[in-house]
């Protein structure tokens, strides 16, 4: 600490702390607190709230698992699935953002020409000024039955009858890759970008094939851009609302949109408490897993 | 196996600018042969094109008398070892070494016995498992050496590996790659600016500028019978007096510099380019700072001149003699540090002498700049 004051000056060490602190502490910790507080808590009309009935309580979490107290069914199947399509929906959109963003994410960093590069990267970053709500809305007009992509196919005399697009959830995969696309690409790049160029040229020389080339010289390198950015479009994919609410399927339900639910419509913010604490718990074990699984360190996300 | 390599009439241009232009030599099989010159003359933009990196704009290049064009650096018999090595930070030493077994689907038994013997031969047994990073600069290199032998090229290209490595690590690495170049008996081709090392290794130089190769020779030729000015200026230090020939026959020259009458006798290799020097020619006359000496009574030498000196400077083995002529001329001269000089003294003026044989004359020309 009297390092840190020492090295930055008494000015600018405070402004750390402050802003550091204020961040760390208003934004993230006492929010989570009380959230986390209020998961166990029963839902009460405000009057009663403080009162006798108020104690630590399971019920929300129970509710997750087994339903209501009225319900026949001996787990609570209707939520629990929507939970795991969530999060495998997130893998698969995680998997397919990372197929998208490799070839592109490489092509920028070691083939293009500088000129080009910067062309590419202000063309991948301008489409994003729009905001996320409006994005989601023009997929919905192209994906549409009556929309701009089955009018064209029809019109063009390519096929009789529309595609339900949005009915077979094409238009939320293609919606939720789309929406966090960049976080995989910068990671991404700048990964691939701090690779050393002689050495793909030296794995040529010594008889590589392409292929091979990214195999076990260009991915093992950019492994840690790769997880960086695989787990931040998993966590927001996980945790996205607006996209899912615009483009899924009337059968799909993504998680939030039940928290949403509990705490919006059902005013049971207790419930939607317990629900979002589930989600970022599991969230995060599950990225631990894949990061143990793969072998990245916490540490090397960030570098 | 080793080959030969042949470079016919190359020329690479990038839009009008010429990395290289008309540039043809034959390389002999097993031979040590180095590309010299400054940096941007080219030299790395030949090593690409044989390497595979680069087409030419024009010309070929055959290797054991094949066609490479159209052929890519995957499947052409060389081997190149990079500036930076471009070793594989995240594999181990052994599997950075067998890496072109791998890809040619050896098995690991048998990549791992290649490993082991590539090891032995550039002496790091044992090192197999360690991470590039655990080894030390010129362990490094070698591990580069090894990987590159691994498939057993027909020709080794080189490109300024030793660039990074300090002094003596330089000069030790010199003598290992010579010895390694005689144990695995394949063709060397080596690219660098250090004349040093070009000289102290190779068979051959090319010595290039801006593009082209100004001559290919023996590293004695190179320094004992330039070609061309920019040879004489670049391959070791050298004295450079314009002037013009006044007299000139197959066997002697005589020229007049600023008014001072040198003789320049031409030795049997060079006969041939004597022959183009005409009475009233623009000439250089070179002399090597070794190759002047103090004048003194028992001095024989043809050609003397006066020069003022202005300071020395003392490098080990040697002692540097910085000198001005009257007409401006710098002059440097070099004498072993055993020799007497302690009662010179900075501004006075002495009397220099150098022999006709250590005298080369060539036309007018481009000289190097340092």
């Amino acid at each position: 600490m009297k390092n840190f004051f020492a090295k930055n000056g008494p000015i600018i060490s405070t402004y750390f702390l402050i802003a550091i602190g204020f961040w760390i502490i208003f934004l993230i910790i006492i929010p989570q607190l009380y959230m986390l507080d209020l998961s166990f808590r029963p839902n009460l009309p405000p009057l009663l709230r403080g009162g006798e009935e108020d104690v630590y309580t399971l019920t929300h979490y129970k509710h997750f698992l087994f339903g209501s107290e009225t319900s026949k069914d001996a787990y609570n199947y209707v939520d629990l699935k929507v939970f795991f399509t969530t999060l495998a929906t997130a893998v698969v959109i995680t998997i397919l953002s990372l197929c998208f963003c490799y070839p592109i994410a490489f092509y920028i960093a070691k083939i293009a020409e500088h000129k080009t590069a910067r062309l590419m990267i202000v063309s991948l970053i301008v489409p994003f000024w729009i905001n996320e709500l409006l994005r989601a809305f023009a997929l919905r007009i192209l994906f549409a039955g009556e929309g701009v992509i089955n009018n064209a196919l029809i019109n063009a005399g390519l096929m009789d009858n529309a595609i339900n697009f949005i009915g077979q959830d094409v238009a939320l995969f293609t919606g939720l890759t789309y929406a966090y696309l960049l976080l995989m690409m910068f990671p991404l790049y700048n990964s691939l970008e701090s690779l050393d160029t002689n050495q793909l040229e030296a794995a040529k020389d010594l008889g590589s094939s392409t292929l091979r080339t990214h195999w076990r010289v260009v991915i093992p390198h950019a492994k840690a851009g790769i997880a960086s950015g695989s787990t931040m479009v998993f966590m927001l994919t996980a945790g996205a609302l607006a996209t899912p609410v615009v483009l899924s399927s009337p059968n799909t339900f993504w998680f939030t949109q039940l928290i949403y639910q509990w705490f919006n419509m059902n005013d049971n913010w207790s419930r939607g408490a317990a629900y979002s604490v589930l989600l970022l718990l599991v969230s995060v074990i599950f990225v631990l897993l894949m990061m143990k699984l793969f072998r990245v360190k916490v540490g090397e996300i960030v570098k | 196996m080793s080959a030969d390599v042949e470079l016919q009439n190359i020329s690479i241009n990038f839009g009008d600018f010429y990395a290289a232009k008309d540039v043809s030599v034959m390389i002999k099989k097993g031979e040590f042969f180095s590309f010299l010159g400054p940096s941007g003359c080219g030299k790395t933009t030949i090593l690409r094109t044989i390497s595979g990196f680069l087409e030419p704009s024009q010309g070929q290049v055959l290797i054991g008398g094949a066609n490479m064009s159209g052929i890519g650096p995957n499947k052409r018999p060389t081997s190149l070892i990079f500036q930076n090595l471009a070793l594989f930070p995240l594999m181990s030493v052994a599997d950075n070494i067998s890496f072109s077994l791998e890809v040619r689907g050896h098995s690991k038994a048998d990549r791992r016995a290649r490993a082991e013997e590539l090891l032995g031969l550039v002496a790091l047994e044992g090192q197999g498992d360690k991470k590039v990073h655990e080894l030390s600069g010129g362990q490094r290199q070698r591990v580069a050496i090894a990987r590159a032998l691994a498939i057993e090229p027909e020709v080794l290209l080189l490109d300024e590996p030793l660039s990074a490595l300090d002094l003596k690590l330089r000069q030790k690495m010199r003598s290992e790659l010579r010895a390694i170049q005689k144990r695995v008996g394949i063709t060397f081709i080596y690219i660098t600016h250090d004349q040093g090392e070009a000289l102290t290794m190779s068979d051959r130089v090319a010595v290039m500028n801006e593009g082209r190769i100004e001559q290919v020779d023996t590293c004695q030729a190179v320094y004992e019978q330039p070609k061309t000015p920019f040879v004489a200026s670049f391959v070791g230090e050298n004295n450079p007096f314009s002037g013009e020939v006044t007299a000139c026959n197959d066997s002697r020259v005589e020229v007049l510099c600023d008014g001072n009458k040198f003789v320049a006798e031409i030795s049997g290799n060079d006969r041939q380019d004597a022959q183009k020097l005409a009475v009233g020619q623009k000439i250089i006359l070179f002399v090597r700072p070794e190759s002047i000496s103090i004048k003194n009574n028992r001095s024989k030498t043809q050609n003397s001149f006066s020069a003022q000196l202005d300071s020395i400077e003392f490098e080990g083995h040697l002692q540097n003699l910085f000198l001005t002529t009257a007409s401006g001329n710098k002059v440097r001269l070099s004498v072993p540090n055993a020799e007497e000089i302690d009662h010179l003294t900075a501004g006075q003026t002495m009397n220099l002498a150098f022999s006709a044989q250590k005298a080369v004359v060539l036309p007018e020309g481009n000289l190097a700049v340092d």
